[in-house]
């Protein structure tokens, strides 16, 4: 490429800058970025009547001097009260639990697709990704007439004679298990598809030719092949699962305790703005080392391609 | 090797069982008679017949259609601007920062985007008067914010993947840049662009806990009427609301699916 010159090209080429890098940078420096560092200010405010209902961070008093409020309250009692302990604690174990049930379920399924004659690759991958189109909250409405006490699964095993007694599985952590997994599995069968259908099959004959039986082929050349698509799933159920909110609020009892939900209460109910604020900003640090690992891993990915 | 496939292709099977059962039922019971969901009593379109005289449900359906349609189509001109720059700018300075920025909003829980982004309407009414309250605009703005990560991830793929010689015949045939991009670059990503309006638009069809967060009253989402009326306990009019909705993304992905059939035949016979 030239030397950039103040020539009309060199000029479009920078006006092709400003435009592609600078208006999306923008954009979500101001309604992304800059509304987290707004987050992490209020979260050191105290709560107020009024509108806004929180302290400013600074103020100019009448002498003229800057005063500077911080308060770390609001962290305290999220550290000292052990209901937002136990629901952070607890958010953490759904997400660990509900991520490796997805992964069970969810690599055989893309293995299978990925090893299915090719045209039928697409349709079968159509159909994981066709209920992601549909309402969210429908599917996850969908499992309260299944798992009522006198819904649907009990009336089924009632009849088959299975049990005597109707279980009571909806408002437990079992069926915030069960509408996690649902909800989250085609965000675990893609990225692990993408991944196992660009492997070499070679390798596999390779393996096959040597002797290796097909067990032990899978489990030394394919497995440590799919790690990317494994953590990349991974993460992409984690994460999110770790704040979710609707799925535990409505199949989920009196002890799921999960954080997003108790923010929302904080904020909805009790109207306290900082500690849902300091509830936000210890999620997001609790977010961030997996958040940082996914991120490496795509930017290795996309070098070696 | 093909007689060890049936273990797999039956887990296939039950994967598929589990994604499609509930909905199915979904839709079977809102044919049902009864209110009880469990009980059948004959079939009916009553449920049907007031989901369509359910004059708020509607006033929010036609709230969230013209949200969706608004944040679509500005999240596919930011969407497509940052995949330019992912594909097309290289190392840049801030790169590294840029994408952190576009891959941050794919799993940010929601309970923080909508925190976030109401803290900062109430401080820029507070400091700078606008917004004034909240509601469509404030919605929308959310709704832009994440979907213009989604669409730059579907715009960057195909961008990355199309074939780079068509735009060199051009730019060497003497066409300028922008020429160039309208006219050639743009027609070919144009299918990635339709699903990636597809996919803004139904992601904000489909918030719940953003739009909870950045509406003000009198602006009321679909699915903040769903939610309400799922917390009282199941609804039949939910459920034929779910049939239409399953019925009109089918349908989408059935056209979707045929078109791109005889879009990459006819591409052969060329």
């Amino acid at each position: 490429m030239p030397a950039p010159q103040d020539n009309p090209p060199a000029r479009r080429q920078r006006l092709s800058r400003v435009v592609n890098i600078g208006l999306p940078y923008l954009w979500l420096g101001v309604f992304f970025l800059l509304p987290l560092l707004i987050v992490l200010q209020i979260s050191v405010a105290e709560p107020r009547l009024g509108q806004p209902p929180y302290t400013p961070l600074w103020e100019w008093l009448e002498s003229g001097v800057l005063q500077i409020q911080v308060n770390l309250q609001n962290f305290m009692l999220v550290w000292e009260d052990s209901i937002y302990l136990t629901a952070f604690l607890n958010s953490l174990w759904v997400a660990l639990v509900c991520t490796l049930l997805c992964l069970l379920i969810g690599y055989p399924m893309a293995y299978a697709i990925a090893t299915a004659p090719p045209r039928w690759r697409i349709p079968l991958l159509m159909l994981v990704i066709l209920p992601f189109w549909t309402s969210f909250l429908i599917r996850v409405y969908a499992w309260i007439g299944i798992l009522k006490t006198n819904g649907l699964l009990n009336h089924l095993l009632l009849a088959l004679g299975v049990i005597d007694t109707p279980l009571n599985i909806l408002h437990t952590q079992t069926a915030v298990y069960i509408g996690v997994v649902y909800s989250y599995l085609p965000f675990m069968i893609l990225p692990l598809y993408a991944n196992l259908s660009r492997l070499d099959p070679t390798l596999l004959e390779a393996a096959a030719d040597l002797g290796c039986r097909p067990l032990r082929a899978f489990v030394r050349v394919t497995l440590p092949l799919s790690l990317a698509g494994i953590v990349a799933g991974s993460m992409l159920v984690f994460i999110p699962v770790v704040g979710e909110f609707v799925i535990p609020d409505l199949l989920g009892g009196p002890e799921t305790l999960m954080v997003g939900k108790l923010l929302w209460t904080e904020f909805f109910g009790n109207k306290d703005w900082p500690l849902a604020a300091a509830l936000a900003i210890v999620l997001l640090g609790l977010l961030v080392v997996p958040f940082v690992l996914m991120q490496r891993l795509e930017r290795r990915m996309e070098d070696s391609a | 090797m093909r007689r060890r496939r049936w273990p797999l292709l039956s887990l296939l099977a039950f994967g598929y069982a589990f994604l499609y059962v509930p909905i199915l039922l979904l839709i079977v019971y809102s044919f049902n008679e009864s209110r009880l969901v469990t009980v059948w009593s004959g079939f009916s379109i009553k449920w049907y017949r007031e989901l369509l005289h359910n004059q708020q449900l509607l006033e929010a359906a036609w709230l969230s259609v013209r949200i969706a349609a608004v944040n679509a189509t500005l999240a596919v001109v930011l969407g497509t601007l940052a995949a330019n720059a992912l594909v097309r700018h290289g190392r840049f300075r801030g790169r590294n920062a840029f994408e952190l920025l576009l891959t941050a909003p794919l799993v940010m829980p929601d309970v923080i985007i909508g925190l976030s982004m109401l803290l900062l309407f109430v401080a820029m009414q507070h400091g700078l008067g606008w917004p004034d309250g909240r509601g469509f605009t404030t919605i929308a703005i959310a709704h832009i914010t994440f979907s213009t990560a989604y669409v730059a991830v579907v715009v960057r793929t195909r961008l990355a993947q199309m074939d780079a010689s068509l735009e060199e015949a051009a730019m060497d045939l003497g066409a300028r840049p922008l020429t160039v991009y309208l006219r050639i670059t743009l027609p070919l990503i144009a299918p990635a662009l339709l699903s990636g309006w597809l996919l803004a638009f139904t992601l904000s069809l489909d918030d719940l806990v953003i739009a909870s967060f950045v509406s003000g009253p009198g602006s009321t989402t679909l699915p903040m009427v769903v939610y309400s009326s799922v917390r009282m306990g199941v609804s039949p009019q939910i459920n034929a609301l779910a049939t239409l909705i399953v019925a009109v993304v089918t349908l989408a992905v059935i056209i979707a699916g045929v078109t791109s059939l005889r879009g990459s035949r006819t591409q052969r016979r060329r």
